[in-house]
């Protein structure tokens, strides 16, 4: 036998060598299927010994005994595998070796593939010993080596000889290697012995070769799907794991034949079952059918669901809760029996129960707490489970069922051990607190103490973030929490290292900290930012810096001379940032700092790199029009988190183009449509026929500077026909003119198509804004064969007569949010100012009133002014746009509640027209 | 809106761990962790988040683990946040058994180093990738059948009969 390590065995007999043996053979001494026979000094096993090496010291002190297998090296144990190849077999150290290799291969060793086809080719010889363990441990290295080695297929006579055998050992386990190494030709040669396998009455011989047939469904679905009857038959066996594996492959074989499924469902929910895995798989698909078919809560599967709360297995009772708790539109009556036999688990000794109920209560409790409010004694006993996990459930679940009164007793409660559990729950918590916030306003003086603390202990970036956008919530939602919560954000950045959420609160401080009483304050906290942290947060700092310069004119020196230190910045964006903020802010130009400090660009960013790569391509003599470039679409509107299921998603966000930047490039492939200028808004889609009619038709509306074009999106939903030439042909009442049809060449059935309608603007009367036209699909009929689509040689000319649209004045101004309203309504001044005062009869809540006007006008309001406080009887909403032509518009409209809505409208804008166009149509 | 996509599918990972965190044994059954060295981050997450409580069930990383200890072993069975916890602790408890039943009540690392194919064969007795395959301990002792401490002579040649006599002697000497 010669070896690489041969010089292993010439190598001197150190003492160091002589302890670890000494050592390994004390070690092992009790080991009987090592033996120590191995281990004494010859030359094979003076091999043996070195590849062991040393142990740590610790593991001699543990006392807990060495790991033989600790330093096991994948060269040595290949070399062993050799012995493989000697007659007659030594079962017991063939096994030896085979563990080692699977031992391996489990700690996630690479295997090579010529060194692993070598040793699984010596492997294949042990098939001749018939020593049991040993070759189910074949077995098990065929499948581990199913995908590292090369021509595994060779050993399929073997497994094929094994399945059919006499051993019932063998049998099971020779199915599922075989399974793993066959394809989908080699399949059908063994097809028969599957099915006779599945059929079988040895439960693991029928349990390995079903399972297996499941793995196989995704590979070779026609070639299983002809063992329906088989599976079918083993369904019926005594045996539980039978029984569930069958019911299992049958499913997966027939889900997508609704009928086959609730047949299969009706047979075994009337014969019933004997396993309850097999019950909780009948449940799931059960409830799936449920939610497809939208079958009512009187349907016989609800009530086999129901059937089963009361089943004797406690897997099957919360499988049928859990999954009665999950259906969509459940009332509390449906949900009361699941709910109490959650309750009952709430006081097993079991942990993993008293989680799954508290858990699934909690999910309750998020849609009606009111059905959960039974449980709140058990719940409350939950509180101080020692599984920390059960606790922080049944606290959160306390806090959305529990009064106002007990709030300040479960915080301090769940504070006591916070920082036990794992991020996952601290999320939890934070999403409950978050939850209550809204609930119980005036509560937000503990939560925000209580945040303050989580802010402090250790945690990854997903809890904190959730922490700092609670924050900003209670900030937003309640006025008089303002500077609490900012002066505990600005304690958080002085060591946060996340940078995503320091820039985020230094815009925040940048937007919110001028217009607090003391906004000297925080220049302190974002300056130490410019000292010290990395360069995308320094140019935050320096932009938050720039906004209290420009609001605060008592602190504008000091911030001018921070200002002139940044300018020294290493880094170039950081350098950039505070030069131009710089010069703005020197100006002392109110108009200035509202256009260039508070209220940044608003086009969007795709289309701007896009008109600036196109400029400089072209260069022109006059320079680069900012009302060239299309607007963003929506506005960066900080939306509430909403409550985001539990899971780290692992995708980046990534800045996908909005929907507008693709209309645009799709508009600018068309030949008619170039030299409209840039895309300046385009309309949600418009319905233009009825659901399930033959022809569906969708229209939107996009406007550019001096043209519409209306684009039909349409679809065939006819199979016996195939549509040529359409074009929606559309009169319009106004003066507006008609110029153009882009007609859609083919419309086959079911392959959406487009066309489109260019219109020109009138231009003599810019206040003409709103249009309604009628329109009619004409189009070539040819009718073809339902089967083959082929269509008939000549065609009929056809119409279609869609519904009327509506052009308005929300389709000439685009959205832009306005982040400091205020100064915007200076900077465009009151040159062109014009108020009007309203009365809407047939307004009853200023909600009302308010949710008309913006989606009248489609303009975006500004300072959360949407929202209007309860049992309020004025309110002010503002509103932000641009018109058609890039104009800023603003709109300010005071609203009075007497009987009806009184409102007084105020609009500002650059142009005059544009403000006599707005108070015209709102009139 | 329906996460439970009806599925024998139930198992995503079984682990052993020993008390200093280290891998005895890993099985994964689908890719939620597709590289080893994943595989050792979240085996390193979980053990920092659960060695030091025997409180059997958490969330971590948005799946749902079931664990017990036993002397210097953990024993972990991972599955989808979504799946039912009575089954993975029914997977947890039969591989437990199991092993109980095979090491004679000596469920630690030491023991059970000695034992790695009866661990390899019963973890593969008690779930097929991702399949619950058996549940009953009874069945997978049953079935994994490791034969008694005795090799039969026959399989043995002479030589190495008299060498293993020989060496017998060595040792007795030796201690």
């Amino acid at each position: 036998m010669t070896r690489n390590g041969s010089d292993a065995v010439t190598l001197t007999w150190t003492s160091e060598q002589e302890e670890t043996f000494s050592f390994w053979l004390r070690g092992s001494s009790s080991s009987h299927d090592r033996g120590w026979a191995h281990l004494l000094p010859s030359s094979r096993q003076l091999h043996y010994g070195i590849m062991i090496k040393k142990f740590d010291k610790k593991d001699e002190e543990s006392g807990s005994g060495s790991n033989p297998f600790q330093h096991l090296e994948k060269s040595a144990v290949l070399q062993e595998a050799r012995i493989f190849n000697e007659t007659p077999i030594n079962p017991r150290r063939c096994l030896h070796i085979l563990t080692k290799i699977i031992y391996l291969l489990n700690q996630g060793e690479h295997f090579g593939t010529t060194e692993a086809t070598e040793a699984f080719f010596a492997m294949t010889r042990l098939f001749q010993s018939n020593d049991q363990t040993l070759r189910r441990m074949c077995y098990l290295t065929i499948k581990e080596m199913a995908n590292i080695s090369e021509d595994v297929i060779i050993v399929t006579s073997s497994l094929t000889k094994d399945m059919t055998g006499k051993e019932d050992v063998y049998r099971g386990p020779a199915i599922r290697a075989l399974c793993r190494i066959t394809d989908t030709t080699m399949l059908q040669a063994i097809e028969r012995y599957m099915k006779q396998a599945i059929v079988d009455k040895v439960p693991s011989v029928s349990s390995s070769a079903l399972v297996s047939s499941l793995h196989m469904v995704k590979m070779s679905y026609d070639v299983v799907k002809r063992w329906v009857n088989e599976a079918q038959e083993a369904a019926s066996s005594d045996n539980i794991m039978v029984q569930y594996h069958a019911l299992g492959l049958l499913y997966h074989l027939r889900k997508n034949d609704r009928l086959a499924v609730t047949k299969m469902l009706n047979k075994f929910t009337k014969s019933g079952l004997k396993s309850p895995f097999a019950y909780c798989m009948l449940i799931r698909i059960a409830s799936k059918l449920l939610d497809e078919t939208e079958g009512g809560h009187d349907s016989p599967l609800f009530d086999f669901i129901e059937s089963c709360l009361r089943n004797k297995n406690e897997m099957v009772v919360y499988e049928a809760a859990s999954a009665i708790v999950h259906m969509p539109n459940c009332t509390a009556r449906e949900l009361a029996p699941a709910v109490s036999v959650l309750q009952l688990f709430c006081s097993s000794p079991k942990a993993a129960l008293r989680y799954a109920a508290v858990r699934t209560l909690n999910k309750v409790a998020m849609k009606h707490p009111s059905a959960v409010t039974a449980c709140n004694l058990d719940l409350e006993n939950l509180i101080t489970d020692s599984n920390r996990s059960i606790a922080t459930l049944a606290i959160t679940t306390l806090l959305k069922t529990g009064s106002e009164s007990s709030v300040d007793r479960l915080m301090k409660q769940i504070s006591s051990f916070v920082s036990e559990i794992s991020d996952e729950f601290k999320v939890v918590v934070v999403q409950a607190i978050s939850a209550l916030c809204q609930k119980y306003p005036r509560k937000h003086s503990v939560m925000m103490n209580f945040l303050s603390n989580m802010l402090r202990d250790d945690g990854g970036f997903e809890y904190k973030r959730a922490i700092v956008d609670c924050i900003i919530s209670i900030i937003e939602e309640n006025p008089e929490s303002k500077e609490t919560g900012l002066a505990h954000l600005c304690e958080f950045i002085e060591d946060c290292e996340h940078t995503v959420l320091a820039t985020k609160i230094l815009h925040l401080l940048g937007k919110e900290g001028p217009r607090t009483p003391q906004p000297s304050k925080y220049i302190r906290f974002i300056f130490n930012r410019v000292v010290l942290e990395s360069e995308a947060v320094r140019a935050a700092a320096v932009s938050a810096l720039a906004k209290f310069g420009a609001q605060n004119d008592d602190l504008l020196p000091s911030v001018l001379v921070l200002m002139q230190r940044c300018m020294m910045d290493s880094d170039d964006e950081v350098r950039d940032r505070a030069t131009f903020y710089m010069n703005v802010l020197q100006q002392k130009q109110k108009a200035l700092n509202a256009a260039y400090i508070f209220n940044g660009l608003s086009v969007s960013i795709p289309g701007l790199e896009k008109s600036l790569h196109q400029y400089t391509l072209e260069p022109l003599e006059k320079p680069f029009d900012m009302k060239s470039v299309p607007l963003a679409t929506t506005p960066i509107t900080e939306q509430k988190t909403e409550i985001a299921p539990i899971s780290t998603s692992k995708l980046p966000e990534k800045l996908a183009p909005s929907r507008q930047d693709i209309y645009q490039e799709q508009l600018a492939a068309i030949p008619e449509f170039q030299g409209l200028g840039p895309l300046f808004k385009s309309s949600e889609q418009v319905q233009l026929t009825e659901a399930e009619t033959e022809y569906v038709v969708r229209c939107v509306k996009h406007t550019f500077a001096r043209h519409m074009v209306f684009q039909f999106d349409c679809t065939n939903t006819l199979n016996d026909q195939l549509l040529q030439k359409v074009m929606v042909q559309m009169e319009p009442s106004e003066s507006y003119e008609v110029i153009h049809y882009v007609p859609a060449a083919n419309l086959p059935y079911s392959q959406p198509g487009s066309c489109y309608t260019l219109v020109r603007l009138p231009d003599d009367d810019p206040t003409a804004v709103s249009c309604t036209f009628s329109c009619t699909m004409k189009y070539l009929v040819r009718d073809c064969d339902p089967n083959t689509g082929e269509p008939d040689d000549d065609g009929y000319d056809d119409e279609y007569v869609l519904e009327d649209l509506e052009v308005t004045v929300a389709d000439h101004i685009q959205k832009v949010l306005k982040p400091n309203f205020g100064a915007a309504w200076e900077e465009v001044g009151d040159e062109f100012e014009k108020e009007e005062t309203f009365a809407l009869a047939s307004v009853r809540t200023l909600d009302e009133a308010v949710g008309n006007i913006i989606s009248f006008l489609g303009m975006q309001p500004c300072e959360r002014s949407d929202k209007v406080p309860e049992n309020k009887n004025s309110h002010v909403l503002f509103l932000a746009g641009v018109f058609r032509g890039g104009h800023d518009v603003l709109v300010r409209a005071r609203l009075a509640l007497a009987d009806g809505v009184t409102m007084q409208v105020t609009v500002r804008s650059g142009e005059e027209t544009v403000v006599d166009v707005i108070l015209a149509s709102v009139g | 809106m329906l996460p439970r996509e009806p599925s024998l599918y139930t198992v995503k990972a079984v682990l052993i761990l020993d008390n200093d965190g280290d891998r005895l044994y890993a099985k994964y059954y689908d890719d939620t962790y597709p590289t080893v060295k994943e595989q050792k981050a979240f085996e390193k997450n979980i053990f920092n988040k659960t060695h030091r409580t025997d409180s059997e069930i958490a969330l971590l990383e948005g799946l749902t683990v079931v664990y017990k200890s036993n002397i210097d072993l953990f024993f972990y069975v991972i599955g989808s946040s979504h799946e039912n916890e009575l089954m993975l602790m029914a997977v947890l408890n039969c591989l437990f058994d199991s092993l109980s039943q095979m090491l004679r009540k000596n469920v630690e690392r030491r023991a059970l180093l000695e034992n790695m194919e009866g661990l390899f064969l019963a973890v593969d007795e008690i779930v097929d990738g991702g399949v619950i395959l058996e549940s009953d301990p009874q069945q997978v002792v049953h079935r994994v059948a490791l034969r008694g401490d005795d090799v039969p002579l026959t399989e043995q040649t002479v030589t190495q009969v008299l060498q293993s006599a020989k060496e017998q002697i060595k040792w007795s000497l030796l201690r």
